[in-house]
């Protein structure tokens, strides 16, 4: 039965090594349109990086103390930890809830948000004045146990481990590691459910940081709930980005590295996706419409920033909110994919709020923060980079094609060992088989 | 799932873990209180309505902890309202009011608990058991402190490869040696008076009690923030003068307690629940399975 498991590591050192320099040639067309645009933009995003370590943080960013936050704390890391949240929405899909269509784009959506936390988590390094500390709050160069966004550190190293192993077993299919996979998918479940947890701390936190700053933030945007609204629309906007991301991805990536008949179950799994997005969308519409009804802010909204939290809240909520209703209905796809790309809009302007729009809305258009043309080309950058390692990865690991065969039989080994102890003969029925006899059961 | 020993194991190791990370990661203490030991604070009582703007605190300040000395001749440095800067831990402003012309210092606050101190992940960040907030070297630089400042007052060197953050630090190394703030030392108008936090109270009431119609009747940084060593008295109200008057009453730690307490609870309740959900789905599905034959 675990013959294909049993099996003998066959693989030395030298072999992966060897295997691995020959994969690190570029695969493809060097030459696309995407190639030319974005090498000269990364290149020129690493020398705005170089200059900001070399002269500080004032000769690049525009951040001053009235806006100490700008487009890479503000934008980058909040946004992009949000649309991260498609890996433990999936993860919980696929895992918790045992939705097994959903497994095709798993593996997607898990390696979106693993280079997610490691790119625009990481933009936190270029953002921190004393970035040669950052490794304070780890070691215990003092705990500030008090502090939410010591929970958030803490918490987006674990969950990038648990991404990380969430993710490892493609890698090791890469590699031909069999041993190796097999204990790593043993770990993942522990990984999925102690990855989600994480994630809804740490979504949350991200939303609490700003709970001091309440006389900063105008108060159509500040509420008791921010933690319990960024974790919701963390959901939405993670599933936004998995119908956004998913679309190019079977547009874009050739035949060699994209399973057909997972290309074909796309359109289904999107407008399925779609759905929860609705939903999602349509509690969070209605957790501010509470919010607004119980603080008697009526008032509120006609007035500059009214209008502002009206397009924001009616027009790139509950508008895409209805969108994604009407396309999983019709089964139109193009109505899913522009209330997706709506969707992410939104979460943007969000999160772009609570920093630097709705912060400190008082303060005069002249004297706010307006991001420079270099924190706006390494922004560019990093999400440019992202976009070369998630290319680089597809083309050589099974994320958007199966696992080869060798990977198939462990699972279906690791499945039947788990059958055999659920449906043992000599247990007669359990509870298991909803008390049909094992005599009387067919096999599934 | 069948309870088996590897199953019981697993379960076990979970739970286990779980209760370890739990106790790491919750905050160690579920209340934003910020010093364990009871001391009295020490603050300054400034007195806005003898206050002549002669900018000798600036002067004083600057020459204690090696900052740039401002140049008091400088009249037009009145002209706008100004924040303390990476170059100026103190700063006096000017206002016109109904009752003329005030002039008002300004410097951090040094809550009795501090937003910033909360705010800090390495605890860069202090609130010393004799009541200044102190900033140290360990900082990361995450300007998270600036982001909850009810008063705005952390100054971050923006323009250095190793900057610092610039803040009043009531001349924490001089109270150690026994000496008074520099500024309350170096003040020819006496509006500024230094000592135990108590008693700076009871002295600003008993101003405000004996000069009838010279104060407006409340004492800024009594109450506001959750109280503050700085205290104020002024004969106008407080925001003629360039204070809020919406910052409440709550310690600005608090803000974060609720979600603080959450932490535990999450970190604990949900895993178990997602792995009871698991458990229930894989069980249905398998139940289906068999009973309808195929999928």
């Amino acid at each position: 039965m675990r013959a294909a498991t049993t099996a003998k590591e066959t693989k030395s050192l030298k072999e992966i090594l060897t295997f691995v320099r020959s994969e690190l040639k570029p695969k493809g067309k060097f030459l696309t349109p995407f190639n030319v645009i974005s090498i000269p933009v990364i290149i020129l995003g690493a020398l705005v990086i170089l200059y900001r370590l070399v002269y500080g943080l004032g000769a690049v960013a525009n951040n001053s103390s009235e806006f100490p936050w700008g487009v890479w704390i503000g934008c980058i890391v909040m946004v992009g930890v949000a649309f991260a949240g498609g890996a433990y929405v999936m993860a919980f899909v696929v895992h918790v809830l045992h939705a097994e269509k959903y497994h095709s784009i798993l593996r997607m959506a898990l390696l979106n948000g693993f280079l997610a936390y490691i790119f625009y988590a990481g933009a936190i390094f270029l953002d921190l004045g004393r970035w040669w500390n950052i490794v304070n709050p780890l070691i215990g160069n003092k705990f500030g146990v008090n502090s939410v966004l010591f929970l958030v550190s803490w918490h987006f190293l674990l969950y990038m481990l648990a991404q990380l192993l969430e993710i490892a077993p493609a890698f090791a299919e890469w590699l031909g590691l069999k041993k190796l996979r097999k204990t790593l998918i043993s770990l993942t479940m522990g990984a999925v459910i102690f990855g989600i947890a994480l994630s809804t701390l740490h979504q949350s936190g991200l939303g609490a940081l700003f709970m001091m700053a309440k006389w900063k933030i105008h108060p159509l945007w500040y509420t008791e709930f921010i933690p319990l609204l960024f974790f919701i629309s963390s959901v939405f906007a993670g599933i936004a980005v998995v119908i956004f991301i998913g679309t190019i991805c079977y547009r874009v990536f050739g035949d060699e590295h994209v399973d057909e008949e997972y290309r074909k179950s796309w359109a289904g799994l999107a407008l399925g996706l779609g759905k929860a997005c609705s939903v999602a969308m349509f509690v969070y519409f209605f957790l501010k419409v509470l919010l607004l009804t119980h603080y008697k802010q009526w008032g509120l909204l006609n007035s500059p920033m009214g209008y502002w939290y009206l397009f924001e809240v009616v027009g790139l909520v509950l508008i895409p909110c209805i969108i994604f209703a009407q396309g999983a209905r019709k089964a139109n796809m193009t109505l899913v994919n522009t209330a997706a790309i709506m969707t992410m809009i939104g979460v943007v302007i969000n999160r772009v709020n609570f920093s630097m729009i709705a912060f400190k809305w008082y303060i005069p258009l002249s004297e706010r923060y307006i991001p420079s043309w270099m924190e706006v080309v390494s922004t560019v950058a990093i999400v440019f980079s992202v976009i070369w390692v998630f290319r680089w990865i597809v083309f050589r690991t099974p994320i958007l094609r199966k696992s080869p065969q060798w990977a198939m039989e462990q699972d279906e080994a690791e499945e039947a060992g788990e059958e055999a102890v659920i449906y043992s003969p000599q247990l007669g029925t359990t509870m298991a088989d909803g008390g049909v006899p094992v005599n009387r059961r067919k096999k599934g | 799932m069948e309870i088996n020993r590897r199953n019981f194991l697993k379960g076990i190791g979970t739970g286990i873990a779980g209760v370890a990370s739990g106790s790491l990661l919750k905050p160690k203490k579920l209340e934003a209180k910020v010093v364990s030991e009871y001391k009295e604070f020490v603050g300054v009582l400034v007195d806005s309505t003898r206050c002549i703007g002669c900018r000798s605190c600036e002067v004083a300040c600057a020459e204690a902890h090696d900052l740039p000395i401002p140049d008091t001749d400088d009249e037009s440095v009145f002209e706008k309202v100004r924040n303390p800067s990476e170059t100026q831990w103190t700063v006096v402003n000017r206002f016109e009011t109904d009752e003329g012309e005030v002039f008002a210092k300004k410097q951090c606050m040094h809550c009795n608990q501090p937003a910033c101190v909360a705010a800090c992940l390495v605890n860069a960040m202090k609130k010393r058991k004799e009541g200044p907030v102190t900033w140290s070297t360990n900082c990361m630089g995450c300007r998270y402190c600036m982001i909850s400042c009810p008063f705005d007052i952390p100054q971050f060197e923006h323009h250095s490869a190793f900057p610092k953050l610039q803040k009043c630090n009531l001349c924490w190394d001089r109270l150690q040696k026994g000496e008074n703030p520099a500024c309350v030392e170096a003040c020819p108008a006496e509006a500024l008076t230094f000592g135990a936090r108590r008693e700076l109270i009871e002295e600003a009431n008993r101003r405000i009690y004996q000069n009838e119609g010279e104060y407006f009747s409340h004492i800024y940084g009594e109450h506001e923030a959750g109280g503050t060593s700085y205290l104020y008295l002024s004969k106008v109200p407080f925001e003629q003068i360039g204070f809020r008057n919406d910052l409440g009453t709550t310690p600005y730690p608090e803000y974060t307690t609720g979600f603080l307490y959450s932490v535990p609870f999450i970190l604990l309740l949900w895993p178990a629940f997602l792995s009871g959900v698991s458990t229930l789905t894989k069980r249905k599905n398998k139940v289906s399975e068999n009973e309808g034959g195929e999928k």
